[in-house]
């Protein structure tokens, strides 16, 4: 295929998932203004946010890039009938590691901030991060678990569904997770 | 082949170490937000750009990352002077091109909505093009190089490549979006 042919595939497939994701990122930006009074009152959620919202991408997207390239190799197929072994172990993987991964990024934003004598609320951030973890971690893998697999079936290509599909619900949902958590934990 | 390997252990030790550095970089990027935090609730519009601009650039990298891996474990992909890779790469470019100045518009249109904007929309335009063209620009160099990286070390691309695109692209998409706020607000 000439260069122009792949420019314009990759423009075509990517355009509308990219413009729809944009959307989802519009709506988890104004999720962030309304933030505004747990902002306050949980003083270093703000510097959590980019962490937590990019470890529901990392985590997720990994699993969906794992299972596209999975399902093109033929190695897996796209049903939840079969109970494949290997789709219930990147599942579990992918859960333990967000988990995880959220919990570290809220240890860590503690130890900077105290090392910059800032304000911080140490039990509460890292109780926010878990809640909001675990409640994202189970809506998005089985969000790009379906996606892909009911993407694939339709014939479309998993690799250019993954990215925007993890990005926008990972944004929203991560956002509207942390909004939740952050809520339950201050009435707590 | 490495995606060969399906075991809980394997995913989490081939995933855990980067994912823990990269939260780090992303607690720098946290950092800038918590120094910019007084500029943010000034102008709200930057707020809501926030996610956007990121997302999209984190998008157009994952998404060109993960058809150069896909590519690569396929034996469809060389690199060097390669029809596919450089229509890969002109068509990401072309999609920043027309994706950008629509999410400055989308995110003014909102903050019109919601309360008072205090950007008008020909700046909001402006600083959301700009820090496109800029971050796609780094996008498509840390993404190519990322996957040759990865490539010639024999690890995986789908394990290694996404999550460091992803992220560089928020740190520097901050780091873009209020270099440019600054010169333009």
């Amino acid at each position: 295929m000439s260069v122009r042919g792949v420019a314009a595939t990759v423009y075509r497939e990517g355009v509308g998932a990219l413009g729809v994701s944009s959307v989802g990122s519009l709506l988890a930006g104004s999720l962030l203004g309304g933030l505004e009074t747990e902002l306050q009152r949980l003083p270093g959620l703000l510097v959590l946010v980019p962490a937590l919202l990019a470890t529901r991408g990392n985590v997720y997207g990994s699993l969906g890039a794992r299972l596209a390239t999975a399902l093109q190799q033929g190695l897996l197929t796209p049903t939840l009938r079969s109970h494949d072994r290997r789709l219930y172990n990147a599942l579990v993987a992918a859960l333990c590691t967000g988990l995880f991964t959220s919990v570290f990024a809220a240890v860590a934003t503690v130890v900077v901030l105290w090392l910059l004598n800032a304000a911080v609320a140490p039990a509460s951030l890292v109780a926010v991060s878990f809640l909001a973890g675990l409640a994202s971690g189970i809506v998005l893998s089985a969000t790009v678990t379906g996606v892909v697999f009911v993407g694939y079936r339709r014939g479309l290509n998993p690799d250019t569904l993954v990215g925007p599909v993890v990005t926008t619900t990972g944004d929203v949902f991560g956002m509207m997770f942390l909004y939740l958590a952050a809520r339950v934990v201050l009435a707590w | 082949m490495v995606s060969g390997e399906w075991t809980v252990e394997a995913i989490v030790r081939a995933t855990l170490p980067v994912l823990c550095v990269l939260t780090l970089i992303e607690i720098g990027s946290g950092m800038v937000l918590h120094g910019f935090e007084a500029t943010l609730v000034q102008y709200p519009t930057l707020l809501v750009l926030v996610p956007v601009v990121i997302g999209t650039a984190g998008n157009l990298g994952s998404m060109l990352a993960s058809r150069l891996s896909t590519a690569l474990h396929l034996g469809t992909l060389t690199f060097g002077t390669n029809a596919l890779l450089v229509g890969h790469v002109l068509g990401t470019i072309l999609l920043a091109g027309t994706l950008f100045p629509a999410v400055g518009a989308g995110a003014w249109l909102l903050t019109s909505v919601i309360g008072s904007p205090t950007l008008g929309l020909g700046r909001v335009l402006i600083v959301a093009t700009l820090s496109g063209v800029v971050l796609a620009l780094v996008v498509v160099i840390v993404t190519v190089s990322a996957t040759y990286i990865a490539y010639r070390r024999r690890a995986d691309p789908d394990d290694v490549v996404i999550p460091t695109v992803t992220n560089v692209c928020d740190v520097l998409g901050v780091l873009v979006l209020f270099a440019v706020a600054q010169l333009v607000v």
